[in-house]
């Protein structure tokens, strides 16, 4: 495809689109990317990024990370800091599926010691985590305790026993937005999310077991200090997020704003689905609320996947989760708005940062940091597709440019259904069986929308982020068994 | 008549689709039908056992689809409802559109209806409703 004119490299991996590029910019688009990855990405990456550079308060850059595509509103892969006094928070850059997010998580366990009983495994966690359209979780609770999910997250699944004080230190945040207040979140949203707690939901969501291999270990290490200790050790990587919750709190939001943007505060967007409201603003504020409880609800959401799993590994091996080492690596978010202190031409700047497809990636030292993690830097979780591959990843000093971000997953560089006219579900779950991989899902065309090849090379991609120093690659994960919806 | 087309080349990781109508009555029947069938392979595959009135109203015609479909993924997941959109009135009243909707359908049945993905929202982006010569068009972009 061609690339716009205006786009001028500024080094190896960042490339610039100036504010002349369109009208109403107020700061420039940087898009951080290798030569052919820059490549394949769409016009509307672009587009879409300018679009954002001219939302009120933006600072510094709109970015978007390597493995950046056309989205809605932000480009998926879309990074916007805002200045919290002046600038807008915006549903449409933090997406429908608040904290969607990955959790990594270890076993002792070796590939040889797994593959006997794979098939047995990967059935009962089928059973065990539902998945697919609608689903619904086994946790029952009426709405006035799901309230209690919302406003504590993780800490509600602590004082549940479905989760440890380790998994909630594992995990960003601690597993918990504070000022996470229910009441903001519309009665419909609480209707839609009651039942889906512990479900992981369809399209890119998976739960998958994978394998560590020796020759996959780029950086032995930082490998060793976020665990992978064993030769072929297998460990389980999931995907999902704040399920219906989620979705309709950014539903009913972007009415809100859509109703006020221009009339009460007069901003014009470029795309309905930029819909936004100055973050000081009631409104702006009530979102920001609303935001975090479906964050919570998505930390809950994998604690309780996380659950499930220590009871079907702990009964398909007849030993306890501890016994099987079944440690958090690290849980993080993908799409959320947080207010963070950033380093900007010197100074030290409150901003609310915006990451739609995008993730955290602290370097060493950073505050925030889990002690375990204060020499190695945030683990970071890099999912691909189901066949192709996932990374573990640590953060890098150098995001600090991008407020310290890095990818999120490979990127699609193929429409749905272009790939289900590529491959039939069913013949590609017998293609990947014949590689030693095992799927389970219920939905075929779901699966065949999902192939590799509908996928940016995860390998590119994250050396992408290596050479741009927001992320170095610690270990290639590669999957031998696999749920989805 | 095929009363609807999916579309490539928006939004790559979600689905995009354009449906028609002769009337807005219709283009919001073909707009439930086309969500309906991203979600099952068959539509046919979604009986008609259970029936749901629903009533909306808006300033916009654009945004009163938006508060349909939106209306149809809600139930989804709050009733685990799949629906079909059998009869759509529309009228107009003080600048204001009220809707009602007689929908037909079914309970999520993985075993029967042979899913395909979940429908998270319907999103804004590339959002509209025009009238053209020989009937009414929409665009609508869902997040999958």
């Amino acid at each position: 495809m061609t690339l716009p004119a205006q786009l001028r490299q500024v080094s190896s991996t960042i490339w610039e689109l100036p504010v002349s590029f369109k009208e109403g910019m107020l700061v420039p688009v940087r898009i951080i990317a290798s030569e052919p990855l820059l490549a394949t990405m769409e016009a509307g990456v672009f587009d879409q990024a300018a679009n954002v550079a001219c939302l009120p308060g933006i600072v510094k850059y709109s970015y978007c990370m390597p493995d950046g595509h056309w989205g809605y509103g932000f480009p998926i892969g879309g990074v916007a800091a805002m200045n919290p006094a002046t600038g807008v928070i915006s549903p449409g850059g933090i997406g429908f599926d608040i904290n969607c997010g990955m959790r990594l998580v270890l076993t002792n366990l070796t590939e040889q010691e797994v593959r006997p009983r794979l098939h047995k495994l990967v059935d009962l966690m089928f059973e065990r985590i539902p998945t697919g359209v609608g689903c619904k979780g086994f946790v029952k609770c009426t709405r006035s305790e799901f309230r209690h999910v919302l406003e504590k997250g993780s800490r509600w699944c602590l004082e549940k026993g479905y989760a440890t004080h380790d998994d909630l230190k594992m995990t960003e945040e601690q597993g918990s937005f504070s000022g996470a207040d229910a009441s903001t979140c519309s009665e419909r949203a609480i209707e839609r999310g009651v039942d889906q707690i512990g479900t992981l939901g369809s399209g890119n969501h998976y739960c998958e077991i994978q394998v560590a291999r020796p020759e996959n270990i780029f950086d032995q290490e930082t490998a060793r200090a976020f665990g992978i200790t064993i030769p072929n050790q297998v460990v389980i990587m999931f995907h999902c997020g704040s399920r219906g919750l989620g979705h309709q709190v950014a539903t009913d939001y972007l009415q809100t704003f859509l109703r006020v943007m221009t009339k009460k505060y007069g901003i014009t967007v470029r795309d309905r689905e930029l819909a936004c409201a100055p973050f000081r603003s009631p409104e702006g504020q009530e979102y920001f609320s609303a935001m975090k409880c479906a964050v919570n609800m998505g930390f809950a959401n994998r604690q309780v996947i996380l659950h499930r799993l220590r009871e079907v590994f702990s009964q398909v091996f007849r030993r306890s989760p501890e016994d099987l080492g079944m440690d958090m690596v690290y849980d993080v978010a993908h799409n959320t708005a947080k207010l963070e202190t950033h380093r900007v031409d010197g100074k030290e700047k409150e901003l609310l940062v915006h990451r739609k497809g995008a993730t955290r990636s602290l370097g060493p030292h950073a505050p925030g940091l889990p002690a375990c993690y204060k020499e190695t830097g945030q683990p970071v979780i890099i999912g691909g597709s189901m066949e192709t591959g996932s990374y573990l990843l640590a953060g890098n000093g150098g995001a600090s440019d991008t407020f310290f971000t890095t990818a999120h997953g490979s990127g699609r560089t193929m429409s749905r259904h272009q790939a289900k006219k590529m491959t039939k579900g069913q013949k590609l779950l017998g293609e990947m069986e014949q590689r030693g991989i095992y799927v389970r899902t219920d939905s075929y065309g779901g699966l065949a929308e999902e192939a590799g090849f509908a996928y940016k090379d995860i390998d590119v991609v994250t050396a992408a982020t290596e050479m741009a120093d927001l992320s170095r690659r610690v270990v290639k994960l590669v999957p031998i068994g696999n749920i989805k919806g | 008549m095929m009363t609807y087309r999916f579309l490539e080349h928006i939004a790559t990781a979600d689905v995009a689709f354009e449906a028609y109508g002769t009337t807005r009555e219709e283009l919001f029947i073909s707009c439930a039908e086309a969500l309906l069938h991203t979600m099952v392979h068959q539509l046919e595959d979604v009986e008609r056992v259970q029936e749901e009135i629903i009533k909306l109203e808006h300033t916009d015609l654009d945004l009163l689809l938006y508060s349909f479909l939106e209306e149809l993924v809600f139930q989804k997941d709050a009733r685990q409802l799949l629906l079909h959109a059998d009869v759509v009135r529309i009228e107009e009243a003080d600048d204001i559109l009220r809707l009602e909707a007689v929908t037909s359908g079914e309970k999520i049945a993985p075993q029967r209806h042979r899913l395909v993905v979940d429908v998270k929202a319907v999103t804004l982006h590339h959002f509209q409703v025009v009238q053209e010569e020989d009937g009414w068009r929409a665009t609508v972009v869902l997040d999958i």
